[in-house]
């Protein structure tokens, strides 16, 4: 409720009626970036017409319309720059006609009707922060099992003993989808337990972005184990930017090279149970996980292990039992808890008919 | 988990009555008629109460592998929002988007013949980058794109005089199979900008987007698959692909049906069996 | 140096985008708006990287005689081909090196690179797509058996919606008066994806975008490296 009350004082003290006049004024759009200006106006005409001076000061019209709703926002402006515009009232009244103002838009230093997300985002990141500290300073947190990520040594010991590659798919997505840096952790572990064994790594890449990147932790992961000459740059390579194309290339792989053990990790939509049925159809170990939750379905039924939404994101926490990254997932268990208490926060209020709650999180801009 | 030969034989038998069940509508139409859901209601709704002459932008993020299901809902959402007199700015976030757009507007505009280049449509083109791109036209629409697809300026088109940011837009629909798609507009241009959002998708991805049809209108409506196509094309009063392609979708689905319940008797018998032995 | 400049790049531009999804003044406005361009940029040049990926991999293959050279080979030419004919003719309004080839179009009814696409990638594409629905019928075949009271209401639930989705389960239950209408099966289907299913499918993703903000948080700050190719 205070922070309601603010948005009205602070956005009440950044009205700019540089040149009001009674029927016609100009506000600058509060907690913006200085872009626009809104035109108001109060009259008993049907139509009004709206003119902006251009650089050589001609009136250029912007707006030609109905009086109703009394209101319009010119966008794109320069901030800080000074506008001048003329209204006028159709047909014209004598007492309102040829009415100027000027107004200048200004920068602001918050979005505010962001509050609500900054707030959210401060409390979970301090949490998180805060059992990252605490870890390091040796307090042990507990992780559940996450069969999925404790099946990668099977997986990668049976592909051993056929003499079989592994197969390691990052997903649709590219390099700014968390899903893709997220599997590319799991490759990372992935990478130095088939180095360790000798086994083949099959890596295709959708995006040459995410290429470069599975290439650079795949190299560094076999140097790290002390066997730069077993990486294979040629293994991990490129197929087509095409969704479909992809899958086919991919599908193709599985049944000429029969990989033993195939990772379906990251960002997957309709394309996922075609990977996962063909791979079943092999004979492999599979392995899945994505946040796509309308794709989880499909490969529960025709993988052996799936890593459910934020199973994705904890797994390299899980797989390098480093105290640091599991103190942050005890952060998102906080998170969870606060969500969990805005919710029944939020259907209580509503209830009550309290819409300011609502509202607040809500963000919208006014 | 391990394929044996005899689940290999089901499985070609299954693709077999598939492939009847799919063919034989085809050939043998039956004519069922198809009920409007709330959600391709909705989507109808947005692009039926934008005012006329507004400019509204189709995203084609989407390759012909998926054009079954998406290219109908293209055209019938197309359809209607020329006989809405709406102007159309057309663009793609995936490479072979401007490809399916080009087909969809070929069959479209030989209906609305009096439709030119530049005041009633624009191809802008394909862009890189999705989410990036779509945050970067909320800001200056002219720098993401400097000029149409036959070099003419972002300036010099007409229909996009007025138009400076995603602000200026009436309603944005994309016609997504994955990622970039109908989810990052959501998130860059409908939470950002509020510009109204709709589009379509295939089935299997659909239930992922319902979430979003929601209160606070983060997407108007969305349709989902063919059956959502064909309910469009009805609500426009069009016989098109979708309503045609939906006797074969129906057949289908319930020998998918007709399979589960074979399935189960092949699980209880193997499972009596068991307890027999 | 080699792993620190990255996370310090990482570090830096992970913070100056949070900061300006709060702040409109500039510089963050400019610097981030700076930044998108600079995204745009490299990944156009991406694009340019995967294809030479692409050529490069599969001329080592097809060199090498590895098994399935011909595969490689066929992909090869297929990408050759569609490369040489779009530079030559152009795809649709656009031009190429040799014009629009009128000839060209007057035999074959569309420019070259427009004919393989419509003609020959788009039917390989949408075949790619359809196997989904074998894929589909057969994983429901083999997923949906009873074992449990759970498997029991996840059948129930399947059967509704996949009538609801048909145009027989409409008219199965056309009958039904207009006070029995939620019973209606096209209506019970739509009830169970907008509240069972919304209120799953909003579960996972909301934990999801907690498991995004504490991977992002991790990356920012440098605790997590191995998408860098090294955890230390």
């Amino acid at each position: 409720m205070k922070a309601i009350c603010l948005t009205i004082l602070i956005g009440f003290l950044f009205v700019l009626p540089l040149m009001a006049a009674t029927d016609f004024y100009i506000q600058d759009v509060p907690w913006d970036e200085g872009k626009a200006l809104n035109l108001l106006w109060d009259t008993d005409a049907d139509s009004v017409l709206i003119q902006k001076a251009d650089s050589a000061g001609v009136w250029q019209p912007i707006f030609l319309g109905n009086s109703t709703p009394s209101s319009y926002t010119d966008r794109d402006l320069v901030p800080n720059k000074t506008y001048r515009y003329r209204f006028t009232s159709i047909p014209m009244a004598v007492d309102s006609s040829f009415v100027t103002a000027e107004a200048r838009p200004l920068e602001q230093w918050f979005y505010l009707h962001k509050l609500s997300y900054l707030l959210i985002l401060l409390i979970i990141s301090i949490a998180i922060v805060f059992y990252i500290q605490t870890a390091r300073r040796g307090k042990d947190y507990f992780i559940r099992r996450i069969s999925g990520l404790d099946s990668m040594e099977e997986a990668v010991g049976r592909a051993t003993e056929k003499g079989k590659p592994i197969l390691f798919v990052p997903g649709i997505g590219d390099l700014d989808d968390i899903q893709t840096i997220a599997s590319l952790t799991i490759l990372s572990h992935l990478a130095q337990k088939s180095a360790e064994y000798d086994t083949e790594l099959i890596v295709p890449c959708r995006f040459s972005m995410v290429l470069s990147a599975a290439r650079e932790v795949v190299r560094e992961a076999y140097l790290k184990v002390g066997k730069p000459d077993a990486y294979k740059e040629d293994r991990i390579f490129y197929l087509t930017d095409d969704q479909f194309g992809y899958v086919a290339g991919i599908d193709g792989i599985m049944v000429r090279e029969q990989p033993a053990a195939n990772f379906f990790l990251g960002s997957f939509y309709a394309e996922s149970l075609i990977l996962a049925e063909t791979g079943y159809n092999t004979g492999a170990i599979q392995t899945s996980g994505t946040a796509q939750a309308s794709q989880l379905p499909f490969f529960v039924v025709s993988c052996d292990y799936t890593l459910i939404g934020e199973e994705l994101f904890a797994a390299s926490a899980y797989l390098s039992r480093d105290p640091q990254q599991l103190g942050s997932l005890k952060g998102h268990d906080f998170g969870k808890v606060l969500v969990i208490i805005l919710i029944i926060l939020g259907v209580i209020t509503e209830m009550i008919g309290w819409h300011w709650f609502k509202i607040f999180f809500e963000g919208v801009q006014s | 988990m391990s394929a044996v030969s005899s689940s290999q034989v089901e499985r070609r038998i299954v693709f077999l009555l598939l492939l009847i069940a799919v063919a034989l509508p085809l050939i043998f139409p039956l004519g069922w008629k198809t009920e409007v859901s709330n959600y391709s209601k909705l989507a109808w709704n947005l692009i039926q109460s934008a005012p006329d002459s507004s400019v509204a932008i189709f995203s084609f993020d989407y390759d012909p592998s998926s054009m079954t299901e998406l290219q109908p809902m293209a055209e019938a959402m197309l359809d209607h929002a020329f006989s809405r007199n709406h102007r159309v700015l057309v663009m793609a976030l995936w490479p072979q988007g401007m490809q399916m757009a080009e087909q969809a507007f070929s069959k479209i505009l030989a209906k609305y013949p009096d439709k030119r280049y530049g005041i009633d449509y624009a191809y802008m083109g394909y862009k890189v980058a999705g989410i990036v791109a779509i945050q970067s036209m909320g800001k200056n629409m002219a720098e993401v794109f400097p000029a149409d697809l036959s070099g003419t300026k972002y300036q010099d088109i007409p229909m996009l005089h007025d138009v400076k940011t995603l602000k200026d837009i009436a309603y944005i629909n994309s016609l997504s199979t994955g990622v970039p798609g109908i989810k990052e507009w959501v998130m860059a241009a409908r939470d950002v900008y509020q510009t109204p959002v709709t589009g379509g998708t295939t089935a299997v991805s659909a239930p992922g987007l319902i979430p979003y049809v929601n209160s606070q209108q983060q997407l108007f409506g969305l349709l989902g698959g063919l059956k959502a196509a064909s309910e469009y094309e009805s609500l426009i009063d069009v016989i098109g692909p979708a309503t045609v392609k939906m006797d074969s979708q129906s057949v289908a689905h319930i020998l998918i049906l007709f399979l589960i319940a074979v399935g189960n008797i092949k699980a209880l018998r193997a499972r009596k069996r068991g307890h027999n032995e | 140096m080699k792993r620190n400049l990255p996370l310090f790049f990482a570090f830096f531009c992970g913070i100056l985008v949070i900061v300006s999804e709060f702040i409109p003044h500039r510089p963050f406005s400019m610097m981030i708006q700076t930044l998108q361009d600079w995204f745009m940029i490299i990944s156009g040049f991406a694009i340019l990287l995967g294809q030479i990926s692409l050529f490069q991999s599969n001329l080592a293959k097809i060199q090498q005689r590895e098994s399935g050279w011909m595969y490689y080979l066929a992909g090869l030419i297929s990408f050759i081909i569609m490369l040489l004919v779009g530079i030559f003719w152009g795809t649709q309004e656009t031009g190429g090196l040799f014009g629009h080839g009128a000839n060209i179009q007057a035999a074959m009814g569309s420019k070259p690179f427009d004919y393989l696409f419509d003609y020959a990638y788009q039917p390989l594409s949408a075949t790619m797509f359809s196997l989904l629905a074998f894929f589909i019928a057969s994983a429901a075949y083999r997923a949906f058996i009873i074992r449990s009271f759970e498997s029991n209401l996840l059948m129930i639930t399947a059967i509704i919606v996949i009538l609801g989705r048909t145009s027989l389960g409409g008219m199965l239950t056309s009958w039904l008066p207009e006070s029995l209408k939620f019973w209606h099966l096209p209506n019970l289907s739509d009830f169970i994806m907008e509240y069972p299913n919304s209120a799953a499918q909003r579960a996972i993703m909301i934990s999801a975008a907690l498991g995004i903000i504490g991977s992002s948080l991790r990356i920012i700050l440098g605790i997590e490296r191995s998408y860098l190719g090294s955890d230390k």
